[in-house]
């Protein structure tokens, strides 16, 4: 897995940083263009072959910082007429990931290669382990022919000098339900009815070739215009920084935005409806339920193991409940979502009652670009304090505990968790799948709760965090024990 | 011997910046620096705000202090090598 802080994350912040600075200074339009060249200077070290390919594939990170599709990219339309695009655009619109076909690598199929480490052994391992017959020995080294081989990697847990190694495609290998695959150039293409929006492919591309479209210039132009606009942080946003609960709404505001809801306590109504349902489905005798909070796994069901679908909570994700409140408290006022999650800004898309989703990344430059500082700014703590259990749903396991917390009678409870849908994931997803459609036999250890969350670790693993998810994990739970128990 | 000082910025700059991966200097830090130095988060440092220390300096972040000297676009294996410099 790629560390967080890397050049391709750092490159991304380092764009939107610079479009909000121009924005608050009025100078979108006429500064933009300015950007892949202050990026890509011309006494540089260039990353691709010279700075005027550097320089390309910035401005196309641009557009889509700016909100603006690739998919209909014009070679001859200027960053301004871009930025003046993303100012009159009065709603975003998807798809909200999308390949940088420019800055993908085309990397060579996922395949098996024996390295010059190779000794042509005696014992030759390599030879007597493969059970296609794909190696033979030539010229003095152990040779694959791609044709017979099918990538079960026994030739390389073999060989004893470590000879042989595999190449990935990272996007590929990433993607937990087949949606990309190499198009007739050699790039990556994205399936939109398969992708279910989990940012996997996001994180792990080296080339930062998957790329998501932000919604940041559409919310300081709301903010810029004095419209009320309220910022809803979930709690893996609360947790991405070492601070004393309350800083962060301070911070918020002192960003720009009118007012603050914690998406916490959209998690405590989701925990409460949730356990209710629970406790109704099981009455009537059903005999699974998941978790619904996660828009990634709702997609996935959907998409990919539909015999789950029955068993889907049909309640609405804290989210929507924080959007809710937001629009009941200050009418007329416009709702951002700050969370790390790329499948939230897809939820967005559709839940009329949130006009914005924006991740942790684009939270940090809006920071940068007002130099505010966080762990200074003045605590203005919410006037109703979120329950622990609300603001844990950001780990995995956090959301069945929320839901047990709400549940009168806790004895009916038998919880599951999928703590990530990578391919393994996805594999005990289909299980449970199958023993809802009754394909599978249901046993005494089969479970009636489960609780999916599709990033490993839950959302303080999500696709778009700053800060490592271990360190997120430990601020996660100061804060949560800073919540107020439910009476 | 002294130790010497690693000084983390942890202002939002910083932090936004990068710095937070710094936070696992601690954890990450191989055994031949573990007790010749002595690790400090500080509040922000305020390079980020200095028109002396140069260059654009926001764009430099995330900023740590190592005795007093400056290191920009601090990652922990750039504040590792300068620490094996100042040890050779």
């Amino acid at each position: 897995m790629l560390n967080i802080n890397n050049n391709s994350s750092r490159l991304k912040k380092e764009i939107l940083v610079r479009i909000a600075r121009l924005q608050f200074e009025g100078k979108l339009a006429d500064g933009v263009h300015n950007i892949p060249r202050e990026l890509a200077p011309p006494n540089g070290t260039p990353i691709r072959c010279c700075m005027y390919h550097d320089r390309e594939i910035i401005r196309h990170r641009v557009i889509a910082r700016l909100g603006c599709g690739l998919e209909d990219y014009d070679d001859e339309k200027r960053l301004s007429e871009y930025a003046e695009a993303a100012l009159n655009r009065e709603k975003p619109v998807g798809p909200v990931l999308t390949v940088l076909d420019l800055a993908c690598n085309s990397c060579v199929r996922s395949h098996f290669m024996v390295t010059n480490a190779c000794q042509a052994c005696l014992a030759r391992p390599c030879l007597v382990n493969c059970g296609k017959k794909a190696i033979e020995i030539k010229n003095g080294r152990a040779c694959i022919d791609s044709e017979k081989c099918v990538s079960c990697g026994l030739c390389l847990q073999n060989c004893p000098y470590h000879a042989i190694i595999k190449i990935p495609v990272p996007c590929e290998e990433a993607c937990p339900v087949g949606a990309i695959a190499k198009g007739e150039n050699g790039r990556e293409h994205i399936d939109y009815d398969k992708c279910i929006s989990c940012g996997n492919c996001m994180r792990e591309c080296p080339f930062g070739a998957m790329i998501d479209k932000s919604q940041l210039v559409d919310v300081i132009k709301h903010m810029m215009a004095d419209k009320k606009v309220v910022a809803l942080y979930a709690p893996a946003a609360a947790a991405q920084f070492r601070i004393e609960p309350g800083r962060l709404d301070g911070a918020l505001l002192a960003a720009g935005f009118s007012n603050v809801v914690e998406v916490a306590l959209g998690a405590d109504i989701t925990a409460s409806k949730e356990a209710a349902e629970f406790a109704e489905r099981m009455e009537k005798g059903e005999k699974m339920m998941t978790t619904s909070c996660c828009p990634a796994y709702v997609r996935a069901v959907r998409e990919h193991v539909p015999e789950l679908l029955s068993c889907v909570s049909d309640t609405r994700t804290p989210m929507h409940y924080a959007a809710e409140i937001a629009k009941r408290e200050f009418p007329d006022c416009v709702t951002v979502f700050i969370g790390p999650c790329l499948a939230k800004r897809r939820e967005g898309l559709d839940d009329d009652l949130v006009d914005y989703v924006i991740s942790i990344e684009e939270l940090g430059a809006l920071f940068v670009a007002r130099g505010i500082d966080v762990t200074k700014a003045a605590p203005v703590p919410g006037k109703k304090i979120p329950t622990p259990e609300g603001r844990n749903f950001a780990k995995s396991g956090g959301v069945a505990q929320a839901v047990k917390a709400f549940l009168k009678d806790t004895s009916i409870l038998k919880e599951a968790i999928i703590d990530g849908l990578d391919k393994a994931g996805m594999k005990r997803l289909a299980e449970f799948g199958k023993i809802n459609a009754g394909t599978l036999p249901r046993t005494d250890d089969t479970p009636n709760l489960i609780e999916v969350m599709a990033c490993q670790g839950g959302c303080i693993a999500g696709p778009s965090v700053i800060t490592n998810p271990k360190v997120a994990l430990s601020q996660l739970t100061k804060y949560a024990e800073s919540g107020v128990r439910a009476s | 011997m002294k130790k010497h000082t690693v000084n983390i910025c942890t202002g939002t700059t910083c932090f936004v910046m990068g710095g937070s991966e710094l936070l696992l200097l601690d954890e990450l830090l191989p055994d031949d620096l573990k007790d010749v130095i002595e690790i400090k988060g500080s509040p922000c440092i305020g390079i980020c705000k200095n028109a002396d220390y140069g260059k654009a300096q926001a764009d430099h972040a995330p900023f740590v202090q190592i005795d007093g000297e400056v290191v920009d676009e601090a990652s922990i294996q750039k504040v590792v090598d300068h620490l094996r410099r100042l040890n050779a």
